[in-house]
């Protein structure tokens, strides 16, 4: 029996319309351009990878609450929403049986493992992403459909070097930078770029995310690359700048994984400084590391930090007045 | 250790309830590092179990001889003879299972269920009941590491036992190197090994895996919780230098006044 009704919180009690579903809803709905955007350049394969990690996501959800005997959560919208962006995450070329399998991983281990929506430690799709990627480095890493290939008659000869693994070896061409905003090589969700900035203004203006983290995440990594550009000099700063933001996974990690409400603190200043340091983290790995590319591993290492930036950024209750740090180090010592 | 087993007891807590890898949490390092293959955790195995055995056996035969000052270099000095032994064996009659293993036989030295046994049990209690202990902790390790092993040497590398004729072939038989599974799968369905099990990562996933299993195991028998605290079971208890000065103790010190 629920005593849902009988459990009061402390005051001030808001009234609010949201809940998981509807704000999942909205995740849903903002994602679509994206997959819109990803069936065009990539044909049906896309949607077939998309909609297999959507519903091994829901099977396994309701499987692994069935199993543990827990009140069913697959009406709350977020199996599907930990498919669509695992799917967004894998090469459209990906086998469908390793996409099952990162659902497993995202769903069964990462997820209700640790207690289902709301307690899981790291993102879900993330990490069974980077299971994925270390599992099986061929599937993940080196065979990118090459944009429109599909329509081609032989569409699985064409594979292409994402934009990312040209910036770092220097071999082969870049896109343009208009291409770079609407057609480029990479996983399904990252090949657009103005259907994921469509998507993320969607949530904004409704509320379900704030901007700080994609604002700040992006702008720490276009800080350092322009920095960068500049003391390398080579070409055109600006345009590596621009170039290393369009890239990889960079919008899809900032707009919809790192603003995960699970795995990002909550107040505003903790958001800040979890967006600095994921930027930082994926500026590192792209320019100095040996991968390509960053983006997963920055946003998981912060979501592991989470708790304790929450716990140094606490917002004080109105009227209270800090603690003196020298104070209190005196009482302990006094002990 | 307050009321007293029967042998059959101190022989059979160290298959589940009081499994050393899965239930003390004694000896990680070697318990990943050993089960990328079952044919080495089966030659570890084997090689902990015997030397936990034979180091039980002696350290309780010395256990009124030995001071207590300086009783842990006492028990290295006695776990390090028996390892030596091992290992020269080892190194006569297998010599690729001591390449395979490499550093993790001779850091069996160090390994703490060897010592966490000698300080926890042999050094207090008869010698058969040791013996029992002994081999029954070595086979709970060997259990743990091979299951480990399997699951991981399936999936992160598609076969069973390959590599067995190192093994085998101290019976004479050469011609069984271990059984191979997903290359024989139809190349239609793209299957391959998850390469994340081999590594370090899978080792932990399947580690936890396996200490759910246990613990459930361990439940559901409706035996009551084994004693778990103390310096004695401590994972820490053979490098902490504070005995008797760490948080456990310190609590139930303080709980007591």
């Amino acid at each position: 029996m629920s005593n849902e009704l009988l459990t009061a919180s402390v005051s001030p009690h808001v009234r609010t319309r949201d809940t998981s579903r509807s704000i999942m809803l909205d995740v849903i709905i903002a994602l679509i351009p994206s997959l819109i955007a990803s069936v065009v350049i990539f044909g049906f394969r896309a949607l077939a990878v998309t909609a297999s990690a959507v519903a091994s996501c829901v099977l396994f959800e309701w499987l692994s609450r069935k199993a543990m005997k827990r009140h069913n959560t697959i009406g709350d919208l977020s199996a599907v929403v930990t498919g669509i962006i695992l799917g967004f995450n894998l090469p459209s070329t990906m086998p469908i049986w390793m996409v099952v399998l990162g659902s497993l991983i995202a769903i069964v281990v990462v997820k209700q493992m640790f207690g289902g929506i709301g307690q899981n430690f790291v993102n879900p799709a993330l990490l069974a992403r980077i299971v994925l990627m270390v599992s099986f480095p061929k599937a993940m890493l080196s065979s990118w459909a090459e944009p429109f290939a599909w329509r081609s008659e032989t569409p699985d000869a064409l594979t292409s070097a994402t934009p990312l693994a040209v910036l770092k070896t220097g071999e082969g061409t870049m896109p343009s930078l208009f291409n770079m905003l609407f057609v480029k090589a990479g996983s399904l969700g990252e090949v657009c770029a103005v259907a994921l900035i469509i998507g993320g203004i969607y949530l904004v203006i409704r509320k379900v995310i704030s901007p700080i983290i994609p604002l700040c995440y992006v702008g720490t990594v276009a800080v350092i690359m322009l920095v960068f550009g500049l003391v390398k000099g080579e070409g055109n700063a600006l345009v590596f700048m621009l170039n290393e933001i369009l890239a990889g996974g960079l919008l899809l990690g900032a707009i919809f994984m790192a603003t995960d409400y699970t795995t990002s603190p909550t107040s505003p200043s903790g958001k800040v400084i979890f967006a600095i340091g994921c930027g930082l983290i994926t500026s590192l790995i792209r320019l100095f590391g040996n991968m390509n590319e960053g983006v997963s591993f920055s946003i998981i290492i912060m979501n592991i930090l989470v708790p304790h930036i929450d716990n140094l950024t606490a917002p004080l209750p109105f009227g209270a007045t800090k603690e003196k740090k020298s104070k209190k180090g005196e009482e302990e010592a006094a002990k | 250790m307050a009321e007293k087993k029967t042998l059959r007891q101190e022989f059979t807590k160290g298959l589940i309830a009081e499994n050393p890898v899965l239930r003390l949490v004694l000896g990680t390092c070697p318990t990943l590092a050993t089960s990328t293959s079952m044919v080495n955790a089966i030659g570890m195995g084997i090689s902990v179990t015997i030397v936990l055995l034979c180091s039980n056996i002696v350290i309780s035969l010395l256990r009124k001889v030995i001071p207590s000052k300086v009783r842990i270099p006492a028990y290295i000095v006695v776990i390090a003879s028996f390892v030596t032994i091992v290992q020269l064996l080892i190194k006569a009659f297998i010599p690729a299972l001591d390449e395979a293993l490499g550093v993790f036989l001779p850091l069996i030295v160090v390994n703490c269920i060897l010592l966490g046994r000698a300080e926890a049990f042999a050094g207090k209690n008869s010698v058969i009941a040791s013996a029992a202990d002994g081999l029954g902790m070595g086979i709970g390790f060997t259990a743990a590491v091979f299951c480990m092993a399997t699951i991981r040497e399936f999936f992160g590398n598609g076969t069973l036992f390959t590599g067995a004729d190192s093994l085998l072939g101290l019976f004479g038989i050469t011609s069984f190197t271990g059984i191979e599974i997903f290359s024989r799968l139809p190349e239609s369905l793209n299957i391959e090994p998850i390469l994340i099990f081999i590594l370090a990562p899978g080792g932990f996933f399947t580690f936890g895996l396996l200490m759910a299993v246990a613990n459930r195991l361990a439940e559901k028998k409706g035996k009551k919780k084994a004693d778990l605290r103390g310096c004695e079971s401590c994972p820490m208890a053979a490098a902490c230098a504070l005995k008797g000065g760490c948080e456990t103790e310190i609590k139930e010190e303080v709980a007591a006044q």
